[in-house]
């Protein structure tokens, strides 16, 4: 163990909270969703630096795991997106208020 | 013979430190800049382009972790598969113009994000400066450090501890390709005929139809 694993985490952190950050200033759905994935990302080195912390292989199967779910979100989310863009081509975030009440 | 396997190994292991060091820290300068970039840069593409920079450093990290299959997936499923997707809906869509900027919902939203974002990441951070990094009981799950390849303990591991999740994402996998297929497909309708989103939207609304 080279590089001791706070720093991987303080790394995941901080691409955590750059992805959070983004998610919340950015208008564009497809990029908000690109912020997801950075958040994603943040947890899976989470995962693998506990995995090696711990000498348990348990962290490096739920990344497995993580990596199918998070492709099978990405299909549906942009589908889902693709649906909104056919109908309203200008849309934004604050634009898809139809489920108001 | 002797002293002079002394006087090699620190050297080889010194040398060994320095380069994890030296793959941490481009990892970490990719991670960094490109999720930067994702935030910051106005074209969509732009973003996509640099989400593939942080997908390469967390890859690297991967890798300087020694979980070589999950570096290998990462490349090939996120950098190879999902950005590519991501691509493919931002220039089948066309909606890779800029970000319209003149109407501001919330007033202050933006500093506000920041603001929540910095305290986030301080959270985090003073969360994980209270108690120790990791506690718990070692190679719960398997051995890390048995004897074997990472690729053979990982496929060990998730063919017999975790085999019913495992057969569970195929089941997931399934729903997903189908619920997508049934989410793109286009309604076929007569033509001139309006969906009621589009009845409500065109007269006097905030979209530019017209202007286009």
């Amino acid at each position: 163990m080279t590089v001791p694993g706070a720093w991987y985490l303080v790394l995941a952190a901080v691409l955590f909270g750059i992805g959070a950050t983004g998610l919340l200033v950015r208008r564009n759905v497809l990029v908000m969703f690109m912020c997801v994935e950075l958040m994603l990302n943040a947890v899976s080195l989470t995962f693998v630096t506990f995995a090696r912390m711990l000498g348990d292989i348990g962290g490096q199967a739920s990344v497995f795991f993580v990596l199918v779910v998070a492709a099978a979100e990405v299909v549906v989310g942009l589908g889902i997106i693709v649906a909104i863009f056919r109908r309203r081509p200008e849309a934004t975030a604050d634009d898809l208020h139809m489920l108001k009440g | 013979m002797r002293a002079l396997l002394t006087a090699s190994t620190p050297a080889s292991v010194h040398l060994a430190h320095a380069s994890a060091w030296a793959v941490f820290a481009a990892g970490a300068v990719l991670i960094l800049s490109g999720a930067i970039g994702v935030v910051l840069l106005r074209n969509p593409v732009h973003s996509a382009l640099m989400l593939v920079v942080t997908l390469f450093g967390v890859a690297l990290e991967f890798i300087d972790q020694s979980a070589d299959f999950l570096a290998a997936v990462q490349i090939i499923v996120y950098a190879g598969a999902v950005v590519i997707l991501f691509l493919f809906v931002i220039m089948f869509l066309g909606v890779d113009r800029k970000e319209r900027f003149k109407r501001e919902p919330f007033r202050g939203q933006k500093p506000l994000a920041v603001i929540l974002g910095l305290i986030t990441l301080a959270e985090i951070l003073i969360l994980s400066r209270v108690g120790n990094w990791a506690t718990g009981q070692h190679s719960v799950a398997g051995d890390l450090y048995g004897p074997g390849t990472n690729i053979q303990k990982l496929g060990q591991s998730i063919y017999t501890r975790y085999l019913l999740p495992f057969e569970m994402t195929s089941a997931l996998l399934v729903i997903a390709v189908v619920a997508t297929v049934v989410l793109a497909r286009q309604q076929s309708r007569a033509p001139g005929e309006l969906t009621k989103d589009e009845q409500t939207v065109l007269p006097g609304s905030d979209v530019e139809v017209a202007g286009r």
